[in-house]
């Protein structure tokens, strides 16, 4: 197997670390938004479920440049962020997973929300007349049962967010080491003369790391299933 | 101590639950569709009423008059549903357990005493999805008796289970009613099950509590007939064994100092009994009754009468204070000039009597 050069191993080191770290921060709030829309009626409803896929319909160049309109700079929150914590988003690998959590962020909502659904609200009454207050009965019941739905969603995220292009260019831009993920630097191959062989070795590492991923969830997903239904 | 009077809804139905029990297990009766899963729903707390009062041994879990509503998780109703909704993701041992991570303590000493009780001790590491339509209930008792609760409430139990299934976990709850310490509420639209469990009955007809009182007196009432169902209507009688005969396979009662023989049960002498007879499986006689097959023979006196539509009458009559139902022909009632304070003979064949519905009180 031929050995990857320093610029794809950068690449790919980056790509997993804002996939990874997109994932981290957004499956949390996926969760709560799932529930939330599964389990809860209030008005205002339908404009929250708007709201939440919006990322989903709208041009990734757009949700781009709505993140560096607040996120940038001298955007509102942006500017509120370095000023207070010291995070910066502009041109910085954050700003790239930043931008692959929010792209990523309805496709995850709409399976979590769905597995939720599906667990019996019997169950979760009668954890109810044991004693347990809302919050265990999510911990204790409904997360668990709704588990490999949530897994689904976080490959889902995951996938998502490795592929990450149009928002991540327009929010961060290319910048080697920094915001240059796999499907930047393969855009930048073929911007290149003489970069065919380049975009041929990137495109096999994507889909091979892509391979990965789905097998690895398989059998993940399949220890879920028995684990939950629970055989004899 | 049950303590219950609401008004509220469910869906169409409007729903008028009042009634009260001091001890023991309290039954509500009545058909499919009545409002009875509404009315513990209420008692649970996951369905509110519109208005009126649940007590249990004197405390108040919701009172509208006085704007207090209990969330469900701080009422301590110990709820067994029709379908057992054990948590498919957890052991038999995890769900028994369940309220532990709720905060509630479960002494060890306890945990093994329903285990036995319920027999359950080799299910303990097995999932639910692995255990049989019996066995799941079992586990669902189990778990709810293990939160601690101020009051069980048991909706159908044994509804969706087939005959052999119910024969096999009804001796299972004849020990957890009898040897219980909390107020039972028990649901049921099965006769047989009521009369063997119940200490006092309550019955539900179209969302309302028509009628309420010690078991063996409502089971008498003869203007239940609608809600109870004509083939079901019966008494419940109760009786010390003073003889078992085992060459003929029989049991002998004293009721009210009068002699019964019902098929034998392992009983010991001495024991009270309680046993249901059926309306229609009770004669009246006046005069001689040689020369016949049918054993019981019971000095009553005729308290009541009412005539039904079509050819059938009803008559109440009293073995000592004890109610017994007769169900006859109107001709019969005419023929033989049957008439309330008239002294007669009850005639009930020994294998009229259903030997699984004798139970020791």
């Amino acid at each position: 197997m031929p050995s990857l050069d320093p610029a794809e191993w950068q690449a790919l080191s980056l790509t997993l670390k804002v996939a990874a770290t997109a994932l981290i921060v957004t499956l949390p709030v996926a969760i709560l938004a799932g529930y939330v829309l599964a389990r809860l009626r209030f008005p205002g409803h339908g404009i929250l479920n708007g709201l939440i896929h919006l990322p989903l319909v709208l041009p990734p160049v757009v949700t781009g440049y709505v993140l560096l309109i607040l996120f940038g700079r001298r955007g509102p929150i942006g500017s509120f962020l370095e000023e207070t914590f010291g995070i910066t988003f502009a041109f910085n690998w954050t700003g790239a997973a930043l931008a692959a959590g929010v792209m990523a962020f309805p496709l995850m909502v709409r399976p979590i929300r769905l597995a939720i659904e599906a667990v019996d609200p019997k169950l979760e009454e009668a954890a109810a007349t044991l004693g347990s207050p809302r919050v265990v009965v999510l911990a204790v019941v409904t997360l668990p049962l709704a588990l490999p739905g949530i897994l689904a969603a976080a490959i889902l995220g995951f996938a998502k967010a490795m592929g990450e292009f149009g928002a991540t260019i327009t929010f961060v831009s290319n910048i080697p080491g920094e915001t240059r993920t796999l499907a930047l630097a393969l855009y930048t191959a073929t911007q290149t003369p003489d970069g065919e062989l380049a975009a041929f070795r990137l495109t096999i590492l994507s889909t091979v790391v892509a391979f990965a991923a789905l097998i690895a969830s398989e059998v993940v997903a399949r220890r879920l299933a028995r684990a939950v239904k629970g055989g004899a | 101590m049950i303590d219950i009077s609401i008004l509220g809804r469910a869906g169409d139905l409007p729903i008028a639950a009042d009634f009260h029990s001091s001890e023991g297990v309290m039954a509500l009766f009545g058909q499919s569709g009545a409002g009875k899963s509404t009315i513990t729903k209420m008692i649970a707390g996951l369905i509110r009423p519109d208005a009126g009062r649940i007590a249990i041994n004197g405390d108040t879990l919701f009172d509208s008059g006085k704007g207090i509503d209990v969330p469900v998780r701080r009422r301590r109703i110990g709820h067994v549903f029709q379908e057992a909704r054990l948590f498919p993701h957890l052991s038999v041992r995890s769900n028994l357990t369940f309220a532990r991570l709720a905060g509630r303590r479960i002494e060890p000493a306890a945990f093994d005493e329903v285990v036995e009780l319920l027999g359950i001790a080799p299910l303990l590491a097995r999932r639910p999805g692995s255990l049989s339509g019996g066995e799941k209930q079992r586990v669902a008792i189990g778990r709810a008796l293990l939160s601690s609760p101020r009051a069980l409430v048991m909706d159908e139990p044994l509804a969706s289970l087939d005959p052999g299934r119910k024969a096999e976990i009804l001796p299972f709850l004849d020990r957890l009613c009898h040897e219980s310490r909390i107020p039972i509420i028990y649901v049921s639209h099965a006769l047989e099950e009521v009369a063997r469990l119940a200490d006092t009955l309550t019955i539900v007809s179209q969302g309302r509590t028509v009628a309420t009182g010690p078991i063996a007196e409502i089971m008498t009432r003869l203007d239940l007939g609608v809600a109870t169902g004509r083939h079901e209507a019966g008494s419940i009688i109760e009786g010390r064994v003073v003889g078992q005969d085992a060459d003929w396979g029989l049991t002998t009662l004293s009721v009210e100092d009068q002699l019964l023989q019902v098929p034998s049960r392992e009983i010991a002498v001495g024991a009270t009994v309680r046993l249901r007879i059926r309306a229609r499986d009770v004669s009246i006689a006046i005069g001689a009754t040689d020369g016949l097959s049918i054993r019981n023979r019971l000095s009553v006196s005729i308290e009541a009468i009412t005539d039904e539509s079509g050819p059938y009458a009803e008559l109440l009559c009293r073995v000592g204070r004890q109610p017994l139902r007769a169900r006859l022909t109107r001709a019969s009632v005419a023929d033989l000039d049957l008439h309330p304070g008239k002294t007669v003979t009850a005639l009930i064949k020994t294998i009229a009597i259903d030997r699984r519905e004798i139970t020791g009180v």
